[in-house]
Order: C-alpha cells, then sequence, then structure tokens
C-alpha cells in the first residue's frame, strides 16, 4: 500500500470524486491557480479546469451561499474553507440554509454539500487563527460532521462525505496535512459515522477525534512502556456519533480519558461522557477525566500556547490519574 | 407619407384575456391574505406571519413573464410571491395552519414555503441570508450551460447587508444569470429607508458592479414592472448577465400580524395617501375604462376568488397535524449517490 501525506490523501478523494460524478465542484479562496492556500487542490484546476474549480473572491458568506443554492438545484459543491476560523463569517450559510433546508422545506430540498478546510490550532497563529469548532458544529441538527485523523481516514471519510446527499461538515488539521501513512490506491470510502478502535488495549479507554487521534496513539505508546495498556477509540465523525464503540470500550476497560482539541465548555467530551455516564455507570472504576484546550483564547508566546494545549504529557498524567497511579 | 398613428396613451398592453389573468393573481393574492389576517385573528396560524398587502403588482408583473423552468426565491413575506408562481391556495393555507398537507408539510410556516415542482426555492427568513443562495442557483445554470434564469425577490432593507453585495459581485463576476429583485416597500420593519441606506435610487447599486443592468420602476403598475422585467429578463437569459431592479411599492399593513398598521413610525395620513394608489383597484380601473370588463364581470371573479379562498380555509381545517412522528423526519436524507 502507498504511503501517503493527509494532503495528498485528500487530493486523491476530490480527483476521484470528480472524476466520478461531473456535478461535483470545487469552490473556495485560492482552490486554482494558487493549487490550494495548504495545496490540497494542487492540479485540479489543469485537469478540471475553471467552472469546476472555481476561486472565489474572499468573501466566505457569498461562496457559501453559492453552495447552498448549487446544491439545491442537484449540483454537489465542495465548498473550502481556507481556514475555519474564516468560516465564521459564512455561518448562516452553514447553520440557517444548509442544515436546515430539508427540514423546513419538508423534505424537498436535500443539500449533497460538503464544508471543508482546516480547523483547530497550528503553530503560533494566536487568538483568530486557532480555534477547534467541532462542537460548535456538532450541535446543529441537519449536519454531518467528521474529523479525519489519518491520511487513510482523510481519503475515506473526503470521498464519503462528497458522496453523502446531506451537508458534512469535514474538519481537516493544518498540522495533519504533512503526516504519513497507508492510504490504498483503490476506491473505498469510510462510512460516516463509525468510530475505529485504533488501538487495543484493556486498562483505560481513550476516547479522541481529529487531530488529537496521533496525541492518543503517542500516549498510548509511553503508556505502553510502564506496562499500561489502552484502548485508543477515534471516533472519526463527531455527528452522529458511534456510541456503540464507546460503550464497548469503556464496558470493557471500566477507565475513560476524554481527550478533545477544542475548549471544555459544551465541548465533544461533554457529551462523550454523558454517553459514558449514561451506559456505563455501573462499570466505571474512576471518575472520567477530560483533556481539552485550556479556556482561553490561544495566545501567541510558544510557552503559553504549550500551556494551553492539550498535548502528550497531559494525556499520559490523565490516564495514570484515572488508573490511580499518581 | 401620411403622419404615423400615434399610440393612444390610454390603451393599455396586452390582451384583454392576458389583463384578466393579471388582475385574477392579484385579486387573489389579496383576498387569500385578507383571509390569512382572519385566521390569523383566530388564532388558526401562529408565529410570524408577514402580509404581502399592497404589493401584488410586483409579484404577479414580475413571475407573470417567467418560463416554467426558471427559478424563483424570497424572502419571508413569501405568500404573494408563491401565489402568483402557481403554488395551489390549499397547499399553501394549510402550510400556514401547520398541517400534513401544507406545501412544506406542516415543518415550514409562513416564512418557509417551498415547492419543488415549480422551482420555487422557498421563503427564507435571514435577511439578505438568500441572496447568495441566488447567486449559486444562477452559478449552476451557467454550469449546465441552461438558459434559465433566478428570480430573487428581496426588500429594500437587504442592499444593507454584506451578503447583498458578496452575491452581486460574484453575480456579476462570473456573468450569472440572476434577476435581483428589490422590493422597496419603503420600510425594514419600522425604519424608513432614508434612516437605513446611504443612498437614494437603490438600482444604483448596481453601478459598483462593471456590466450590471440596474433600473427602477413604479410597482404599483403591473405594466411597468411587466416591461422592467422584460428588458432585465432578456440581458439574463440572453446575454447571461445579472441585473437589478428596484420596485416601488408600499406594504399597506403592518411589518407582520404583530405590528400596528400605522401610528409608530408612519402616520395613517401617509398610508392614506398611498392607499389612493392601491394596485389592485389601479388596474382593475384602467380594465373597465378600457373595456375588458364590466363590474359584473369583477364581482362574477370576486365571488369565484372567494370561494377558492374558502374552499383553502376547509382544506387546510380538514387536514391533520403531523404525527408525532413526522418530527424526526427529514432531518437528514438516507440517500447516498
Amino acid at each position: 500500500m502507498a504511503i501517503i501525506t493527509y494532503r495528498e490523501a485528500l487530493n486523491q478523494a476530490l480527483r476521484e470524486e470528480m472524476g466520478r460524478d461531473d456535478r461535483v465542484f470545487l469552490m473556495g479562496e485560492e482552490v486554482g491557480v494558487y493549487n490550494g492556500a495548504y495545496k490540497v487542490s494542487k492540479g485540479l484546476l489543469e485537469e478540471f479546469g475553471e467552472m469546476r474549480v472555481v476561486d472565489t473572491p474572499i468573501t466566505e458568506l457569498g461562496f457559501a451561499g453559492v453552495g447552498v443554492g448549487a446544491a439545491m438545484v442537484g449540483l454537489r459543491p465542495v465548498i473550502e474553507f481556507m481556514t475555519w476560523n474564516f468560516a465564521l463569517l459564512a455561518i448562516d450559510q452553514v447553520v440557517n440554509a444548509a442544515a436546515k433546508m430539508l427540514y423546513m422545506s419538508g423534505g424537498q430540498y436535500p443539500m449533497p454539500m460538503v464544508f471543508r478546510g482546516p480547523n483547530g490550532a497550528a503553530l503560533q497563529l494566536s487568538a483568530q487563527h486557532s480555534q477547534d469548532f467541532e462542537s460548535w458544529l456538532a450541535h446543529i441538527p441537519g449536519l454531518k460532521v467528521v474529523t479525519p485523523g489519518t491520511p487513510y481516514d482523510a481519503k475515506g471519510l473526503l470521498k464519503a462525505a462528497i458522496r453523502d446527499d446531506n451537508p458534512v461538515i469535514v474538519l481537516e488539521g493544518e498540522m495533519l496535512y504533512n503526516t504519513k501513512g497507508e492510504v490504498p490506491e483503490h476506491d473505498y470510502i469510510v462510512p460516516i459515522g463509525e468510530a475505529e478502535l485504533k488501538r487495543e488495549g484493556s486498562d483505560c479507554s481513550i476516547i479522541t477525534n481529529g487531530k488529537m487521534v496521533l496525541v492518543a496513539m503517542n500516549a498510548a505508546d509511553q503508556l505502553a512502556k510502564d506496562g499500561i495498556r489502552v484502548d485508543v477509540v477515534d471516533l472519526r465523525t463527531v455527528r452522529p456519533m458511534d456510541v456503540e464503540a464507546i460503550i464497548t470500550s469503556v464496558q470493557k476497560t471500566n477507565r475513560a480519558v476524554v481527550l478533545e482539541e477544542g475548549w471544555e465548555i459544551a465541548g465533544i467530551g461533554a457529551q462523550v461522557v454523558d454517553y459514558i455516564q449514561r451506559e456505563c455507570f455501573d462499570h466505571l472504576d474512576a471518575p472520567v477525566i477530560r483533556v481539552h484546550q485550556a479556556d482561553v483564547p490561544m495566545p501567541y508566546a510558544k510557552g503559553l500556547e504549550k500551556l494551553a494545549k492539550p498535548d502528550l504529557q497531559k494525556t499520559i498524567a490523565a490516564v495514570r490519574k484515572v488508573m490511580y497511579l499518581d | 407619407m401620411p403622419p404615423k398613428k400615434r399610440p393612444d396613451p390610454r390603451a393599455l398592453p396586452g390582451d384583454p384575456a392576458l389583463r384578466r389573468e393579471l388582475f385574477h393573481s392579484m385579486l387573489l393574492q389579496r383576498r387569500f391574505e385578507e383571509k390569512v389576517g382572519e385566521a390569523y385573528a383566530l388564532g388558526k396560524i401562529g408565529g410570524f406571519c408577514h402580509l404581502y398587502i399592497g404589493q401584488e403588482a410586483v409579484s404577479t408583473g414580475i413571475l407573470s413573464m417567467l418560463r416554467p423552468d426558471d427559478y424563483v426565491i424570497t424572502t419571508y413575506r413569501d405568500h404573494g410571491q408563491a401565489l402568483a408562481r402557481g403554488m395551489s391556495p390549499r397547499a399553501i393555507m394549510a402550510e400556514l395552519f401547520g398541517r400534513v398537507d401544507g406545501c412544506s408539510r406542516g415543518k415550514g410556516g409562513s416564512m418557509h414555503l417551498f415547492d419543488r415542482n415549480l422551482n420555487f426555492l422557498g421563503g427564507h427568513g435571514i435577511v439578505g441570508g438568500h441572496v447568495p443562495v441566488a447567486a449559486g442557483v444562477g452559478f449552476a445554470i451557467k454550469y449546465r450551460g441552461g438558459d434559465q434564469v433566478i428570480v430573487c425577490f428581496m426588500g429594500e432593507s437587504v442592499v444593507n447587508t454584506g451578503a447583498f453585495h458578496e452575491a452581486l459581485n460574484m453575480a456579476a463576476l462570473w456573468k450569472l444569470p440572476c434577476l435581483f429583485i428589490i422590493e422597496n416597500n419603503k420600510y425594514g420593519m419600522g425604519t424608513a429607508v432614508e434612516r437605513a441606506a446611504a443612498i437614494k435610487d437603490l438600482d444604483r447599486r448596481a453601478d459598483s458592479y462593471q456590466g450590471m443592468h440596474g433600473e427602477h420602476v413604479d410597482g404599483q403598475d403591473v405594466f411597468a414592472v411587466r416591461e422592467a422585467t422584460e428588458r432585465a429578463l432578456e440581458i439574463c437569459r440572453k446575454e447571461s448577465r445579472p441585473a437589478l431592479l428596484e420596485i416601488r411599492t408600499y406594504r399597506f399593513m403592518g411589518h407582520s400580524m404583530s405590528d400596528a398598521v400605522s401610528g409608530t413610525y408612519r402616520t395613517k395620513a401617509e398610508l392614506d395617501e398611498q392607499l389612493k394608489r392601491d394596485p389592485v383597484w389601479m388596474l382593475k380601473a384602467r380594465m373597465l375604462e378600457a373595456g375588458d370588463c364590466t363590474e359584473a364581470d369583477v364581482a362574477e371573479m370576486e365571488r369565484e376568488i372567494k370561494t377558492i379562498c374558502q374552499d383553502a380555509w376547509d382544506f387546510a381545517d380538514a387536514s391533520p397535524e403531523p404525527s408525532a412522528e413526522a418530527l424526526y423526519e427529514d432531518v437528514l436524507v438516507d440517500t447516498v449517490s
């Protein structure tokens, strides 16, 4: 199997789906001539032409709405936000239009479209460019929200998102674009709504998603050196969430750490913990601990930024704590 | 050479049958909405309900010029356009009553009338939000190489939103077949247009975008609306370029059913003055004068329309409320393509 980057995996997904269905088009800032702000769309303009790889003005609200309108009349837009921070200007189209159209039209207008782009913090980009919006978006009925953490999942989930007849949010990671992994060259999808047990252990579950999957895997490696074996449950999709996968793991290990990139209050982890307390109450040997971003806007200074982010050390500390080792 | 015969200034455009059709469309909207007001007062209709009374020449004038395969998108003040596009009065009334036979199966209500069969892409509730959506429909038309047009109705307060400018810029940049209609009824809720827009002639917003046709027109004269629409549609359809029409009209009712008709932000004297230019009765007077119809013909039409409106009410009243299972239906579709 070929080893390629997360960025190349997304590029393959776009290329394959645009080749498969001529209703699919890519629209956003710098997706064409510039080959993508993060080069995800590299080569696509040349291959598919300017009607299907559309450079837009800097006008998030406008082009998100163009996607909504095109989806209403049968095209299958992939709308790229250069980052999800900028998508706040377009949130009316995501929340009030894309997510609501099917319901408020009594089922007449499905919205087969994708909104995608990098989400969350990179390095020292400070407050306005380092935010994780997964819990905001997962809050909205009418949307599906996927958060691929590996190249394999990036390709499979983006392809599934493009084929889905609902609006799907694809949250990528700027820090993931260069990560590598095995990706099949043949056509495959990763079903939306299915978690994956990325690593098997018996002592504690780490339930996580997106960019934090790598952190959890590293933590699992470190903990293994001390003889602690953890389950790493990668949710992959945060709406709809694979509750069964969470329950199965926690009922086996009896302990859980929930690791997420975003802020604590009303975060994805809060929802995971709710499922755990409802379904695994009698199985728990310790309170569940959450690892998340500090409850502050992201600071610029390197040291402060490190303090603010969830990371390997914080995750290891949390696992040791739920195991009553520290 | 004999002198050219001057056209009779009193002559009306079109033939008498067409004019009767236009009058029928406008009168149906008027009487239907009066019935809606009655139902609202009785508690049969809830929520926000924005009446179109006074603006009927706009919907009829524009929509009578469209082809069936063209697209229409509009705001939350959508009953008049839905009727003028040919939606069933029964399905509209049932929607307003929140019943399963409503055009949106009771899920949308007054602000969200949709009809896929008529390419009626809905009433939308966020001021300005649907204008980029219209640009997207225009994009899809061009993507497929079609010659349809999307007509996007909006109130005059939309011209001050960012969404409006973002959409018009892209429509002009990409030469999309979008006809943007500003229905200037003088008030954005209770704020007079002069207190909201730093521009007098709203159609001049078109000047900001290269190649965009802009024009303003008397919205109480259905023929003037039709003529301006014809010119604009020609540009949209034949040249695949956007156009912007400011249609100057007036809302005879409050902003919504919960809003006083006059007394707060506008005077009764102003309203009375505007009522002299009621588009429905102006058209009737012109048709009587032209000999298109008699008072007796109009009375007959009134009777027919009264029956249609009562039938819509009875149908809506008899239609069941959505079942509890409907609550979770149509949040997502199950299909994958």
